[in-house]
């Protein structure tokens, strides 16, 4: 349904895109990971036919991105970032005039069904101005679902969003995810873990891993980061734990503090906690921190470049 | 086509929501309103002492009209496609199966029916004359008032919503509508004053009110000066689909 090959994108001299290639099947929800400014925006406006890319191609629901773009852009649903709403329309007058211009017939109709589908009917005659925020997500949804498209593109559907209403829209999205393609964005991953048959991890405008949430998890959790904190200064702590084998990117954090990592496969905490305490450092505290994000794409981009779904 | 009148359709709404156009309104029709009473009156006042100075006139009209658009139309146009690119809704439409040039004349278009509108309403001012003076008003002078003023307001609405899609913020584009409408109306000619031999020809053509003043006000139809302002018109809506399409590559 998508297909990917090559794509770049230039703005001016910066490279946004540097040589990505993808694909994503019927049925199949795919979850686009990435920092802020990795690429992902550029990838989806690439996609739905709002910018033509600097070079490589993109096939969407079996037409090219740039040579059809009209093809395209009748078959696919996009909700950008920023939900694309006029505060002035009423939800129903909204749905229903881009059921117009996607020429849908029954317009009114349709929007209704859609309203339906993301549970707003109840709120069809209110203008969007007054809407919350989940609410006006929602009106975007129905936007993207309106024609009932074979490829739905979704950009961090759910930011900004209150504990409630990102469960509601997560579940919606699996909903329409069953016989659709499904690509979206975010840099949560936790969500991207819940939803996905398939995460991409973009940065600096590179694919730097394809795989399975489970698959994913795994290499995260193969990474895991120790924080040791001593009473008292620290210094000279990061040179013992660097002693120990099966320690790596032993860093301070500051002046009581210092953090390592395991190299995988190997728990070598009762080593490094004897070789603290014997070095004369006070041992107060020693335990696993979670990767930020942005470490992980760190560690993504320093010790696996593109690595390949299995 | 469908897609040009439903982009039209609701812009043409947009107008009646928007106090802008209301200004606009008021100020137009208030401006011509009182000329039209005072016109009527003096006329009226000149029969009755016997002095018979002809009827009233409605090219004072006409002519007030398209003046007054010179300074209103930059405000009908300034949002037209700079706050869909502020709202984000731009991106909509361009991902929508809409090509660029039909967003660009359904923008247009919505701006011309709601000048049509308020042109509709001015023909209560030769009507009204008519009804008064025997044996009736010069309608053909009446008839091609109304396609200048037409043209006019489709010149200035087509290059309004160029500019407009070419800058994000609307006071901007405001601002450079109202330079260019000021240079096209009144300063582009004044080099035809000064110089002489074709060049002088050149600003003179150029010169938009030439094209109305003295021509389409008075009654009389040149083929010379549809074809420029179609012309400008054309420009206008290629410039803006092509500032549009321009977007798309930033």
């Amino acid at each position: 349904m998508i297909q990917v090959n090559g794509l770049i994108k230039d703005y001016g001299t910066r490279r946004a895109l540097d040589n990505i290639t993808f694909d994503a099947n019927q049925g199949e929800i795919v979850g686009f990971l990435g920092p802020n400014g990795a690429g992902k925006t550029t990838t989806m406006r690439i996609l739905t036919g709002y910018m033509p890319p600097t070079g490589g191609e993109a096939i969407v629901a079996g037409y090219d991105v740039v040579e059809e773009s009209l093809e395209v852009r009748k078959r696919v649903g996009y909700l950008p970032e920023t939900v694309p709403l006029y505060n002035d329309m009423t939800a129903l007058d909204y749905l229903t005039f881009m059921a117009e211009l996607r020429q849908l017939p029954n317009a009114q109709d349709r929007a209704w069904e859609t309203l339906e589908l993301v549970d707003l009917d109840e709120r069809a005659n209110s203008y969007i101005g007054n809407f919350s925020k989940g609410m006006r997500q929602r009106v975007g949804l129905a936007q993207a679902l309106l024609h009932r498209p074979e490829v739905i593109i979704l950009d961090e559907p759910t930011i900004g969003l209150d504990p409630a209403q990102v469960v509601e829209v997560r579940s919606l999205i699996r909903e329409i995810g069953r016989d659709r393609t499904v690509l979206f964005s975010t840099h949560i991953l936790s969500e991207a873990q819940q939803i996905c048959d398939r995460v991409l991890i973009i940065n600096k405008g590179k694919i730097v891993a394809e795989d399975t949430p489970e698959n994913l998890q795994s290499r995260v959790l193969g990474a895991e980061r120790i924080l040791v904190r001593v009473r008292g200064d620290a210094d000279g702590l990061d040179k013992v734990i660097k002693e120990v084998r099966g320690t790596r990117k032993v860093t301070v954090k500051d002046e009581a503090v210092v953090e390592f990592e395991l190299t995988a496969g190997q728990d070598v905490r009762p080593q490094v906690a004897k070789s603290v305490v014997e070095a004369g450092y006070e041992l107060i505290e020693m335990r696993p921190v979670g990767m930020s994000l942005e470490e992980i794409f760190l560690e993504l981009t320093e010790e696996k470049p593109a690595a390949k779904r299995s | 086509m469908r897609n040009i009148w439903t982009i039209a359709k609701r812009e043409y709404d947009q107008y009646f929501i928007s106090p802008v156009a209301y200004v606009v309104a008021f100020a137009i029709l208030l401006t011509t309103g009182v000329l039209f009473a005072i016109n009527f009156y003096y006329y009226s006042q000149n029969a009755f002492q016997g002095f018979g100075a002809g009827a009233p006139d409605f090219t004072p009209i006409a002519g007030t009209f398209v003046f007054l658009l010179v300074l209103s139309a930059p405000a009908l146009t300034m949002r037209l496609i700079s706050d869909e690119a502020r709202m984000g809704t731009l991106e909509l439409l361009l991902t929508a199966p809409l090509r660029d040039h039909e967003l660009v004349i359904g923008k247009w278009l919505g701006a011309m029916l709601y000048i049509l509108s308020l042109l509709v309403i001015t023909l209560v001012y030769p009507i009204v004359t008519s009804r008064f003076v025997t044996p009736g008003i010069d309608w053909n002078v009446v008839l091609t008032s109304y396609l200048g003023m037409i043209l006019v307001a489709g010149v200035f609405l087509a290059l309004g919503t160029a500019i407009s899609a070419m800058f994000t913020n609307q006071v901007t584009a405001f601002f450079v509508t109202l330079a260019l409408f000021i240079t096209l109306w009144w300063l582009v000619g004044f080099p035809g004053q000064v110089i002489s031999g074709d060049s002088a020809r050149l600003f003179e053509y150029l010169d938009m009110k030439t094209h109305f003043y003295g021509a389409l006000d008075a009654g009389i139809i040149n083929l010379s000066d549809i074809v420029y302002y179609l012309s400008l018109i054309a420009l206008g809506l290629f410039t803006g689909t092509a500032a549009v399409e321009m977007r798309r590559w930033k």
